[in-house]
Parts: C-alpha cells; sequence; structure tokens
C-alpha cells in the first residue's frame, strides 16, 4: 500500500487523537466505562475454529505471556470410529477416551491429520470467568476475584502464590507465574475491553470462531445466538457458573 | 512434552504442591497426634501412658515451631503471608491457618506447657545462673507465686485447656483435610471423608511418634523403658489404625464400587505410578504390617523383650507409612489431569527451595527443637530410677 | 478476694494475649490497603491497575483511521472477516527501560527472598508512530499455510490446499493478493 506524504499529513492526527483515547488508562480516565453496565462473556464457535492457533500468539503478544504456560490455548480432538474388533464397550468407547492433542498450546497450529476416519474439531479453551467460581471461593486472603463486570481477575500485588486457587480450578486454565511467583491467568483483556477494544484472542482470530459477548448489553448478538443454536459450557456438572459458551460442544470434550 | 503421558492441559504439567506441602500435614498430623496421646493421660486419666505426658506435650510443640516453615518456603511471596491475618477470606478453608496455628500454639499448647510446668519454672528461675535464669525469669511472667492454691487453679484451668485442646488439635489438622476434600475440581481429594482420615492417620502417627521418641530418649539416659506405658500406648495405636484403616477402605471401596467419570483414571494411577507408594509402602508396609505386628501382641503372651522390639518396628513403619499416605494424597492428586486423559511425573529436585535436601532439613529439624526444650524443660522428675536391664 | 491473688500469673498471661491483641489491631489498620473491600473481599484500586495495561494491538478500527482504502478492498473479499493484525501482527516495539529508582530498604530485603520480577518497558506502537516502527510486510509462505494447509481435522467446508501440490514452492502472493484473495473474484494477480 502506498500513501501520498499528503494523505500522511492528513491522516495521522486523526489517528493520534484515536489512539488517544484508546490509550487511556484507567477506568477513572476512561469515564465512558461503568463497570455495572457490563457482564462479560465469550462466545466460541466449534465448527469455526480451524486450529491455526493465531489467538494463543496473539494473546502471548499481548500479555506477555511466558513460554510453556498458557492464558489460552486450542485443543484438537478426535473422536475415531468405534473399534469393532474389541468388543470390550467401555474402554474402548472414544467418547470417553478420545485422542487430544495440544502441541505447545496449539500456538503454532497443529501437525497435518491424514487419519481420515472419525471425526476431528478444535476447541480453544481459556478461563471461563465463572459466576460461581471456585478458584475464588479458595483464595486465603482475597487476591483473586470476580469484578463487578464479570471478569475474574487475579491482584498480582496481594497473591501470596500459594497455588490454591490453581487446584481449585476445575478447567486448568491457572498457572503460577515463573518470574513474578504470583497467579496469573486470561484477565479477559480487562484492559482492553474497558476501552471499547476486543480481546487480542477475538481480534486475531481470523474465522470469527472467538467472540467476546456483553450478557448485559441487549444489543448483543450474543443473545440472538443463544436462542437458536445448541450451546454447552465446559464441565457443567462443576456447577461453576462458567461464562464461555460453546456452539456445538460435542460430548467426549472433557 | 517430556514426563507426560497421554493428554494433559498445558497448564496441569508442572506439579504445583511439592514434597513441602506433603511434609506439612504430616508434621501437623505429628503434633495432633502427639496432644491427643498427652489428653488420654490428662482427661481420660489413663495413668500408664503418664511418663509419656510431658514428653509428648514437648514433642507436639517441638514439631507445631517447625510446621509454617514448609509453607513459608513454598510460597511465591512469603513476606505477604501476614495478609491471612489481616484480611483472611472467610470462604477459603486455608485462610483459617494463621489463626487456628496461633489459636494452638499459645492458647492452647503453650498455655498447658506453661502451666503444668509453672511451679519447677519458678524454682529453677531461683536456682539456676546467667542466661537460663533470665529465660525462667521471663517464663515466670514476673509471678513467683506456687502456693497450694496457685496448684490447684492451675491444675483445674489445664484440664480446661487440655479439653479445649482436644477439638483444637481436630482442628488444627483437620482443616488441612478439608482444604484438600472441598476441591471439587480434583476426584482424588474431593470427598467428605478426608478431614476424617487426616485426622485418624494423625493421631496414629502422633502415637507412634511419641512412643518411638519416649523408647529412643529412655534409652539414650541409659534408662529402663516402663513395658507397662509402651504396651498401654501400643493398645491405644492398635485400635486407632483399625478405626483409620477402615476409613480409607470405606473411601476405597465406595470409589472402586461406583466406579464414576473419575475412576478409571486414578485405578490406573494407583496401580502405575502410585503403585509403590500407595499399595507397597502406605498399604502392605505401612498400614497392614504394623496392623498386624501389633495385633500379634494384643492376642498373644510375648515377652517384654520381643514386645518392645516389635512396638519399635510397628513404630517405624507406622510414621513411614503416614508419611506415604499424605505423599499419594497430595502427589497422587496432582499426577493426573483434570480431563482424565492423561498423567505426568513429578521431578523432585535436590538443592531448590523445595528440594529434597530441604524435605530432609525440615523432618530432622523439630528433633533439634525438642532436644532444646527437654533440656530447657526437663521432662522428668530429677531422681533417676536404677540402670536399664540387659538386652533393652 | 483471695482467688485472684493466687490467679494473679493467669492473669498476666491473659494480659499479654490483650496487648498482643491490641497491637494487631493497630497494626491491621494501617497495613490493610484502604480500597480493601471497596467491591467485595479484594483491593478495588486492583482493577484499575489491571485495566491500565499496556495495549499492543490496535484493533482494526484504528487500522482503517488511516488505511481505509485497504479496508474497503478487504470488505468486498473473502478475508472480510479477517482483521488486520491477525496476519500483520502488533506492531509494537520495544524501548528501553528508563532508569529505576533505587529500591527502598524493606524492597531490597524482599528481593533476598523472591527476586522482583523483571519491569515492564515502554512500548513504541506503529499506530501511534509510524514512521518510527515501521511494518515488515509477512512472508506468505509461511503466514498462509498456517490456517490453509490442509489437513482431516479442519472443517470440510473451508478452503485449504496442498502446498507442495497447489504452489509447487511459489509464494502464495505470486498469485493472489492478501487483502482480497480469491482468484475469480478480482483478486487475481
Amino acid at each position: 500500500m502506498n500513501m501520498s506524504r499528503r494523505q500522511i499529513m492528513v491522516l495521522l492526527p486523526a489517528a493520534a487523537i484515536a489512539w488517544k483515547y484508546v490509550l487511556a488508562g484507567t477506568p477513572k480516565e476512561s469515564p465512558n466505562y461503568k463497570m455495572s453496565e457490563h457482564w462479560w462473556s465469550m462466545l466460541i464457535d466449534i465448527p469455526k475454529c480451524i486450529g491455526c492457533g493465531n489467538c494463543v500468539r496473539a494473546c502471548q503478544t499481548e500479555n506477555d505471556v511466558p513460554d510453556g504456560y498458557f492464558r489460552t490455548w486450542v485443543e484438537r480432538y478426535h473422536v475415531s470410529d468405534w473399534k469393532m474388533t474389541n468388543p470390550e464397550i467401555v474402554m474402548t468407547n472414544p467418547m470417553i477416551a478420545p485422542e487430544v492433542i495440544s502441541p505447545d498450546g496449539g500456538k503454532e497450529g497443529f501437525p497435518v491429520a491424514t487419519d481420515e476416519s472419525g471425526k476431528y474439531f478444535f476447541v480453544p479453551k481459556l478461563c471461563n470467568h465463572c459466576a460461581d467460581s471456585p478458584c475464588t471461593q479458595v483464595c486465603p486472603v482475597g487476591a483473586t476475584f470476580i469484578s463487578p463486570d464479570g471478569v475474574v481477575l487475579v491482584d498480582q500485588k496481594y497473591c501470596l502464590g500459594c497455588a490454591y486457587c490453581v487446584q481449585a480450578c476445575p478447567y486448568g486454565c491457572r498457572y503460577i507465574h515463573p518470574e513474578k511467583k504470583v497467579a496469573d491467568k486470561c484477565t479477559l483483556c480487562y484492559h482492553r475491553i474497558t476501552k471499547g477494544l476486543t480481546t487480542a484472542c477475538c481480534e486475531a482470530c481470523p474465522t470469527g470462531a472467538r467472540q467476546l459477548a456483553d450478557l448485559k448489553n441487549p444489543n448483543d448478538p450474543i443473545h440472538e445466538f443463544l436462542k437458536t443454536h445448541s450451546v454447552q459450557v465446559l464441565k457443567p456438572q462443576m456447577a461453576t457458573g462458567a461464562k464461555v459458551y460453546y456452539n456445538d460442544l460435542d460430548g467426549s470434550v472433557r | 512434552m517430556s514426563g507426560v503421558e497421554g493428554f494433559m492441559y498445558p497448564n496441569e504439567v508442572g506439579l504445583q504442591w511439592s514434597v513441602l506441602i506433603v511434609l506439612y500435614p504430616f508434621i501437623t498430623g505429628l503434633v495432633a497426634g502427639a496432644f491427643i496421646l498427652a489428653s488420654l493421660v490428662r482427661i481420660f486419666r489413663v495413668e500408664a501412658i503418664e511418663p509419656t505426658y510431658r514428653l509428648a506435650l514437648l514433642t507436639a510443640l517441638a514439631f507445631l515451631l517447625v510446621a509454617p516453615l514448609p509453607l513459608q518456603l513454598h510460597l511465591g511471596h512469603p513476606e505477604r503471608s501476614p495478609e491471612m491475618y489481616f484480611t483472611p477470606h472467610s470462604t477459603s478453608a486455608m485462610a483459617m491457618f494463621g489463626y487456628v496455628y496461633l489459636w494452638y500454639l499459645m492458647a492452647v499448647l503453650v498455655l498447658e506447657i506453661w502451666l503444668d510446668y509453672r511451679r519447677e519454672i519458678v524454682l529453677w528461675s531461683q536456682s539456676s545462673k546467667g542466661l537460663p535464669r533470665l529465660v525462667y525469669k521471663v517464663m515466670t511472667l514476673g509471678s513467683s507465686n506456687i502456693s497450694e492454691r496457685s496448684l490447684a487453679i492451675d491444675n483445674r484451668v489445664g484440664w480446661i485447656v487440655t479439653l479445649i485442646g482436644i477439638p483444637s488439635a481436630f482442628l488444627l489438622h483437620g482443616y488441612v483435610g478439608f482444604i484438600f476434600g472441598s476441591i471439587k475440581a480434583n476426584p482424588w481429594w474431593s470427598s467428605p471423608l478426608m478431614p476424617v482420615v487426616f485426622i485418624f492417620s494423625a493421631m496414629v502417627s502422633g502415637i507412634a511418634g511419641v512412643m518411638l521418641l519416649y523408647m529412643a530418649i529412655t534409652k539414650l539416659r541409659k534408662l529402663k523403658i516402663d513395658v507397662h506405658c509402651v504396651d498401654s500406648i501400643a493398645m491405644y495405636l492398635f485400635y486407632i489404625f483399625i478405626i483409620d484403616f477402615s476409613l480409607e477402605m470405606l473411601d476405597l471401596i465406595h470409589r472402586i464400587y461406583e466406579a464414576d467419570e473419575s475412576f478409571r483414571s486414578l485405578n490406573f494411577m494407583v496401580h502405575t505410578q502410585l503403585y509403590f507408594s500407595h499399595i507397597v509402602v502406605q498399604i502392605c508396609l505401612g498400614t497392614l504390617t504394623p496392623i498386624i505386628l501389633l495385633g500379634i501382641t494384643q492376642v498373644a503372651k510375648l515377652p517384654e523383650i520381643v514386645r518392645k522390639r516389635i512396638y519399635a518396628v510397628a513404630g517405624c513403619l507406622t510414621l513411614i507409612g503416614i508419611f506415604a499416605m499424605r505423599w499419594n494424597v497430595v502427589i497422587g492428586g496432582q499426577l493426573f489431569s483434570k480431563s482424565f486423559l492423561g498423567y505426568t511425573t513429578y521431578k523432585m529436585s535436590l538443592v531448590t527451595r523445595e528440594g529434597l535436601l530441604v524435605a530432609i532439613f525440615l523432618t530432622i529439624l523439630p528433633l533439634f527443637f525438642l532436644w532444646a526444650l527437654v533440656k530447657l524443660l526437663p521432662p522428668w522428675p530429677a531422681k533417676i530410677s536404677p540402670v536399664a536391664a540387659a538386652g533393652d | 478476694m483471695s482467688v485472684f491473688k493466687d490467679a494473679g500469673h493467669l492473669f498476666r498471661f491473659a494480659g499479654l494475649f490483650v496487648l498482643a491483641f491490641l497491637v494487631f489491631l493497630v497494626v491491621r489498620h494501617y497495613v490493610v490497603p484502604k480500597s480493601f473491600g471497596q467491591y467485595g473481599h479484594y483491593r478495588g484500586a486492583a482493577i484499575g491497575e489491571i485495566a491500565a495495561h499496556p495495549i499492543k494491538f490496535a484493533g482494526h478500527d484504528t487500522c482503517e483511521t488511516c488505511h481505509a482504502d485497504v479496508a474497503d478492498v478487504k470488505k468486498a473479499g473473502k478475508h472480510a472477516h479477517v482483521n488486520c493484525e491477525a496476519c500483520h501482527g502488533a506492531l509494537v516495539e520495544r524501548l528501553p527501560n528508563p532508569e529505576q529508582p533505587k529500591a527502598n530498604l524493606y524492597e531490597r530485603m524482599v528481593a533476598l527472598i523472591v527476586p522482583p520480577a523483571p519491569p515492564d518497558s515502554p512500548l513504541l506502537r506503529h499506530a501511534e508512530d509510524p514512521m518510527s516502527v515501521k511494518p515488515v510486510l509477512p512472508d506468505t509462505t509461511v503466514l498462509c499455510a498456517r490456517c490453509h494447509t490442509a489437513s482431516a481435522a479442519k472443517p470440510k467446508g473451508f478452503p485449504q490446499v496442498a502446498p507442495a501440490d497447489h504452489s509447487q514452492g511459489l509464494a502464495c502472493d505470486t498469485c493472489h493478493k492478501p487483502h482480497s484473495p480469491a482468484m475469480d473474484a478480482g483478486g487475481a494477480k
């Protein structure tokens, strides 16, 4: 793309002003953002995910996630056909024991699959920002909490690094930061969504498989989507009030 | 990924809670168990165990002083641990640690030891010289009243403290069981039986620990072991062990019978990763063998020397078994994936803050504290009995 | 009453407790952060601190402020829903760390037990200063392959090819315009 000097001279100030608003620091400086007007969640459309790993890379860039740890990751499921040669039902039931891989969290995508039998699908995972979260329940000092707008956050200046929350999360989305020695996890890009941007993972997703949603916004497309699609959360039996909704989630997903 | 079999969520591969977190319930278990033994004397008036009364209290204190250390060494930010005192989160079982620990230390153990020793402390503060004299003087809190009446009041208050101490000891160790037992995310831990199993295995370990210490210290002092005493302790050990074993078997049978979603994965883990520590060490060596040995001493009439040897062996195996139980709970609970599709391995380091050397040091440290306490507050009267008979 | 005379030591012991408790209350008043409890059992100020983290991806709206022509081409093509930074990345550079203020005694003592995390260095973004942070065009051989390499695992309706068969090692943008890549919709070169 080639822009003339003139075009740049005209557009630069506009961009600078736009960026100034984006960069405005605290919610105090973003006076339009009121926590009570939002209840954040996310919608993940399984049939759209192609396992490219863009979201994992973008999250790492945006949030300085250390290598080997993941605020979000993608799993690839292969639910193969029944092995009719071995009639021992339970042990060969592919719904109970699907093949799952997540090489480096799916950060560099996945190896090419050649086995055409059975079915494959990709499942991006992240913190579910549970409304009844077991992780905030167990924190001994109040270093992790759910914000009034529905995002589960960690106060890294207060966290002891005891890792009790890591043990309590049923989804495995938390870890102890190797350098800061405190609990860390997906923040739903809180620093972005409070300024009208979307999360880094949603921004980077090329197919629209990941969509940020605001349940308190009556115009948010999620309301219509939830009415017209079959949607589930992960591990519903744990009754965590998870707010990440999966369209077309297969029963074999763990 | 090295050490991973099958699939694990990417953040699950490295273990969060190390051998130090195995050590912590082991230590507080010894504290609770030693205190229960002391309460058998004070509240339930089991006269036979009286020679170990003061030793049990000092043992409990020695181990209690070391108890916070593994936790502090594990924390990412130990300098922030006072936050548990200033802003404890009421929904977190772990948050009560600070207050339960402080309560048990000061309002139960230290108070009881002080009340029991007060008469001697006052006398020692008058008879000793130099630094010990200063220490004893401070411990008298400035009061040198050891009249009949004051000692009677001490006795009465001490009795009440011991009475309160029993549920306090259960709370000190039971809350650790609840820390694990209340985690719905982890099916190896989540169970209402967990606090109960922890408490009973704590009693077993504490009683065995005090019995071994009594036998070892008496031999070091070249005195005769009171056989009546260890016979009585071994009997309580045996019966409480039966209850502990029954509870663990109940948990196991229930799991196998219900065979819920997690069963296949956990069953595989116990038969492979945890085979040695769970089946061989905890169950066979650490539970069945001591129970059988102690059972033999309960039914057969064996000579004194044989009984003492059996008690020593059974006591050692018991401690190893209870440590293995803590290991299997803490480490075992982190070896399998919450997706039930894979397993990881625990790579215990040697020289880091949470490594094996630190764990060994923390296991030995309470013995040094005990030595210091025994020197400061000798549990036995000044007049000593005749030298031990040969063959002890 | 004589019982108090003989129980004096107990009152002294209890007195120690009361004293310790009072000291605790005073210390607590100064140590607990002021915003604690503002919205719940946590430090209310933490919300603002987290919201103030530096932003790296500018978001496609910001890109389109200057690059509206590209946005128009993209909107009409198959990559309409692919955001700019999904391919071009965050376009952010790190500047060297400024002088750090010297740590006080307490911080240095804490550093003996818990080494402090390295400070975040300041960022310079293409969106703020397009002249200083020049974007490098991505290598299409690698970039396009990430999404479009054929695999039995990908959804059947998604456009995918085996790169070796399809392009014999040529870069994808030899034939396809990345912003509107479909060959029959004016995306061919």
